[in-house]
């Protein structure tokens, strides 16, 4: 591979993590991106507390919804049941 | 995150609902709740006309259902129902349509890492860190420590990165969905996540950093 481009620096891969992730960064900045991961321990570790951060993310749980809500929805769901005859 | 529902079981769920199963739909407001009043709140201005609009919105989907052909998923159909609410209720309080407050400001343009933390021009490795992240305590990592964290670093974000970073991370939507329903450009969806997750993760550093081990 010729080194025709200069390498990522730290503060260049820290504003293409997102893109990265999300598959979205064109394949040689792809490359240049991962080239720089073989050899910078920081940045493994920075893009490693990003994927820390989405599974965190992913195990938060959804607040429940309030009893006073939930009742008035099923109320809502019993007149509709009624009115459409309710699975017939 | 909310399970995935594959096309199979949205078929029996709206069967069930069809048929007027109360589980069914209890199971199905619990699932899109949190995401109903996120994204409601992008429209309106507080969180009690947000829950207003979300009921708003189930007696609708309930009115339609007889007519909901599978065309999207049923989850598709459910939001676009509810934006629609959100949309006329953000009209009626005069409250314009706050797309724009979906566009990336201009502080959406700060660098993810504060500049200090690199090492300057003119060094030889200028732009390479000078106070580098330290890995996080794998006890810290595993503990519920870091859920909350990240929950509670969500709190401090603007609305549309919040939004949008709850949905694609907590709800574990497509990036095709939040564009769809908050109706942003998938590019201006990147920037919003972006800007969303790197202020977290910096949240989080500092808050394992400064407390120290526990």
């Amino acid at each position: 591979m010729t080194r025709s481009v200069p390498d990522l620096t730290c503060r260049e891969l820290v504003e293409l993590v997102t893109d990265y992730l999300e598959a979205r960064l064109p394949v040689d900045e792809r490359t240049r991106f991962e080239l720089h991961l073989t050899y910078c321990d920081w940045c493994r570790t920075y893009l490693e507390q990003m994927r820390q951060v989405l599974v965190g993310a992913g195990e938060i749980t959804e607040e429940a919804i309030e009893p006073e809500m939930r009742d008035a929805l099923l109320a809502t769901f019993r007149d509709w049941k009624r009115g459409s005859g309710g699975g017939s | 995150m909310s399970e995935p529902v594959g096309i199979a079981a949205e078929d029996r769920e709206l069967a069930a609902l069809r048929a007027g199963d109360e589980e069914a739909f209890l199971a199905l407001v619990n699932r899109h709740h949190g995401a109903m009043l996120r994204v409601a709140g992008m429209f309106v201005r507080s969180r009690a006309v947000a829950e207003d609009v979300v009921q708003e919105a189930w007696v609708g989907v309930l009115r339609g259902l007889h007519l909901f052909e599978g065309r999207s998923s049923l989850k598709s159909w459910i939001f676009s129902i509810l934006v629609n609410c959100a949309k006329a209720r953000g009209l009626r309080e005069s409250r314009t349509v706050p797309m724009s407050s979906l566009d990336p400001t201009p502080e959406e343009d700060a660098p993810s890492v504060s500049p200090d933390r690199f090492r300057e021009e003119g060094d030889r490795w200028a732009g390479h860190w000078s106070a580098p992240p330290e890995p996080w305590p794998d006890a810290r990592v595993e503990s519920s420590e870091l859920v909350a964290l990240v929950g509670e670093a969500l709190e401090t974000l603007p609305p549309a990165q919040r939004t949008v970073m709850s949905l694609r991370d907590v709800d574990g939507w497509e990036s095709g969905e939040v564009c769809e329903h908050l109706n942003i450009s998938e590019g201006n969806q990147r920037v919003l996540l972006h800007r969303a997750r790197s202020k977290v993760r910096a949240f989080v550093e500092e808050r394992l950093g400064r407390e120290g081990p526990p």
